[in-house]
């Protein structure tokens, strides 16, 4: 993969991209987000410190899914009432940009679907409904309003003024998963599937005392 | 990789300090501990946000402690897990009678979060469900089918936490209910609870006492006892049931093959046949002896039979069959009697004219009959019946019996009648625990489907 280096525009330290599809990042020690345009980084916020969490998965952790090889190049981070959970934003050797969400370490893996153009309002999607995408019957089993906690690393959009947001998740009878996000407007649709630990195959994880 | 990365250090178990008696509070469960329980006051604590909170106080201490102590690691499915927490819950019938179980958390920093859940020495290895189940019916239950599985309805009950120890990855109250639904397809079961933001779904495995111990390699004492039947235990007799009547089958098979060819083989020839005639007059002897015949071959049955032309009448025929050569005797009677007529429920008829008698292993020699018949010389005097009668004597060599293999064949059908039974019984004792075990529970259960 190639890795490309850039000066970060607050505190010059070096900033690397492993994504060459990267829209945003955040400078790992200034913790200044950035956004690229065309070859500037042009700096437009910070990072407030991201609370401790407990995800195994650390930027830089690699693995395998589907055969495919991938390796996590930043996340999005929020929490609500039951705990916090992430968004890892992970890039496959195909190219393909994906997430892995990691919520008290059950893992769900999703790529964001283009192809589907109509999709339920916030205000529709309570639980309970049934929607089909991709002729897979899904239902959302919950609807989380979140708080967003912050950023880290390499994402595909710009994301970083955010606070409220919703999300409906969606789960099928065959074990299929999606979400969809009202971060935004319009609304986006995340399909994929649970995964159990042992299917990505990690690298690179973080270390628990006691436990190896 | 690039150098650059931040690596975060090992994660480390965080500790805080109870804010109302000052101890100690080890967070075995990291960041994902939202409710903790200090182990000196327990007190239950908010932990979700780095000012520690109070959430309950004065929870009755506990007379004893969890079989399996908080900290101690289990080996399930090759993955080690730390059990971090313990709750009692319970739930009461129609009858007001309260059931309590235990359930316990268990966590691992890269698998996530598993349950115990013990009931009465019954243990269930529990994993939240990721797929949404699909609705069913099976014999006129509610059922789900979920992984091929079809998982029928086995109760919903009112669930109450009524203690708490140690850590949980929600917010957990002393108190709080939830409805709760069980679904079984034993060794596995489903639970569907009823929480405000979600119904979830998890999937249980039965695991003994024992499976337990060695998972956890507790050693200083032994696993609580299984009482009872647990709803999702597997039936111990039902896998032997299809093996119980495969096995009969066979042996029955068996059977008759030895019964076919053992029957062809048997000589089956007479080697005496005689009639005779009896008239019963009083004070006469009428003890005869037979010729001599010759009994061949290996020890084996002989059979005598004895034909008659009775008719509303009876016989006595006291028998012996002698050894010519050793005086060994076999001694035996046959009463013979056929009576016939009709009466208001039309014609009727007892007895047969005819006896037959298997002596078994016979040895070979020379033999005799000795026979002394008796019949009642009173009935000479009615116009029914006279006081005589024409009898034949057959005696034959090696007959083929049946009567042994009939036997061998109902001993057969015991064995996997009696598996089939037991097994059945485990069912009806199963399933009499459930919504649908007695009369007042199945209303229960209808009344509890209405408020819906």
């Amino acid at each position: 993969m190639s890795q490309r280096v850039a000066n970060c525009p607050s505190c010059g330290a070096p900033v690397e991209f492993v994504w060459s599809g990267a829209v945003q990042t955040v400078c790992p020690f200034c913790r200044s987000i950035l956004v690229r345009h065309d070859i500037d980084l042009r700096k437009v916020g910070e990072v407030a410190d991201l609370p401790p969490d407990s995800s195994p998965i650390q930027i830089r952790t690699e693995g395998i899914y589907n055969n495919k090889a991938f390796v996590v190049v930043g996340r999005i981070m929020y929490e609500y009432e039951q705990g916090g959970w992430n968004e890892w934003h992970a890039v496959f050797s195909d190219g393909a940009s994906g997430w892995i969400s990691d919520a008290q370490s059950e893992y769900d893996v999703s790529f964001l679907n283009k192809s589907i153009q109509a999709l339920p309002p916030s205000g529709e999607a309570y639980r309970g409904k049934e929607y089909v995408f991709e002729n897979i019957l899904y239902q959302v089993t919950s609807r989380t309003e979140a708080h967003y906690l912050g950023v880290e690393g390499e994402l595909p959009f710009q994301y970083w003024d955010k606070s409220n947001v919703v999300f409906a998740d969606l789960r099928s009878h065959e074990g299929r998963f999606g979400t969809l996000d009202y971060s935004g407007n319009p609304p986006l649709l995340y399909l994929g599937e649970p995964v159990e630990f042992e299917d990505l195959h990690f690298k690179n994880l973080r270390q628990f005392e006691g436990w190896s | 990789m690039g150098s650059a990365a931040v690596r975060p250090p090992v994660v480390k178990a965080r500790a805080l300090y109870c804010p109302n008696c000052g101890g100690t509070v080890q967070l075995r469960g990291y960041a994902h501990t939202l409710t903790a329980v200090c182990i000196n006051c327990l007190t239950v604590l908010d932990t979700s946000t780095p000012a520690v909170r109070i959430l309950q106080q004065a929870q009755q201490k506990l007379d004893r402690p969890p079989t399996i102590p908080l900290g101690t690691r289990g080996k399930f499915r090759e993955t080690l897990y730390e059990a971090i927490g313990f709750q009692i819950r319970q739930t009461q019938d129609d009858d007001a009678a309260i059931y309590e179980w235990n359930e316990y958390v268990l966590f691992n920093p890269y698998k996530g979060f598993r349950y115990l859940v013990e009931y009465q020495g019954h243990w269930n290895f529990v994993s939240t469900l990721r797929f949404v189940p699909l609705q069913t019916t099976h014999g006129g239950k509610p059922a789900v089918v979920a992984g091929g599985r079809t998982y029928v309805h086995f109760q919903t009950a009112m669930a109450k936490t009524v203690f708490v120890m140690g850590e949980f990855p929600w917010r957990v109250q002393v108190g709080e209910a939830v409805r709760a639904m069980d679904l079984i397809a034993p060794p596995y079961m489903l639970s569907a609870e009823n929480t405000p933001n979600e119904l979830v779904w998890s999937s249980g495995e039965y695991m003994t006492g024992a499976q337990i111990w060695q998972a956890f390699q507790i050693k200083d004492h032994g696993p609580p006892p299984a009482i009872g039947i647990y709803e999702d235990q597997p039936n111990p007799h039902r896998s032997r049931v299809g093996s119980a009547w495969t096995l009969c089958f066979w042996m029955l098979m068996l059977l008759i093959s030895l019964a076919a060819i053992l029957s062809s083989a048997a000589r089956n020839e007479t080697v005496f046949h005689q009639k005779y005639s009896f008239q019963a007059r009083s004070g006469a002897e009428a003890a005869f002896v037979t010729p001599v015949f010759e009994l061949k071959g290996h020890p084996s049955d002989v059979q005598i039979q004895i034909q008659t032309d009775l008719d509303n009448n009876w016989t006595y025929f006291g028998l012996a069959l002698i050894n010519s050569d050793t005086s060994d005797a076999f001694d035996f009677g046959r009463e013979v009697s056929y009576y016939h007529g009709r009466d208001s429920d039309g014609s009727w008829v007892e007895g047969r004219k005819n006896d037959s008698v298997v002596i078994p292993s016979v040895p070979p020699g020379h033999y005799y009959l000795r026979v002394e018949p008796e019949m009642d010389t009173r009935s000479a005097s009615t116009i029914f019946s006279s006081s005589a009668v024409n009898y034949e004597l057959i005696v034959r060599r090696d007959v083929p019996t049946y009567v042994w293999y009939w036997l061998a064949a109902f001993l057969l059908l015991i064995p996997p009648i009696a598996i089939w039974y037991r097994a059945f019984s485990f069912e009806r004792s199963r399933w009499l625990e459930s919504d649908y075990g007695t009369q007042t529970s199945v209303s229960g259960a209808s009344r509890s489907g209405d408020d819906d």
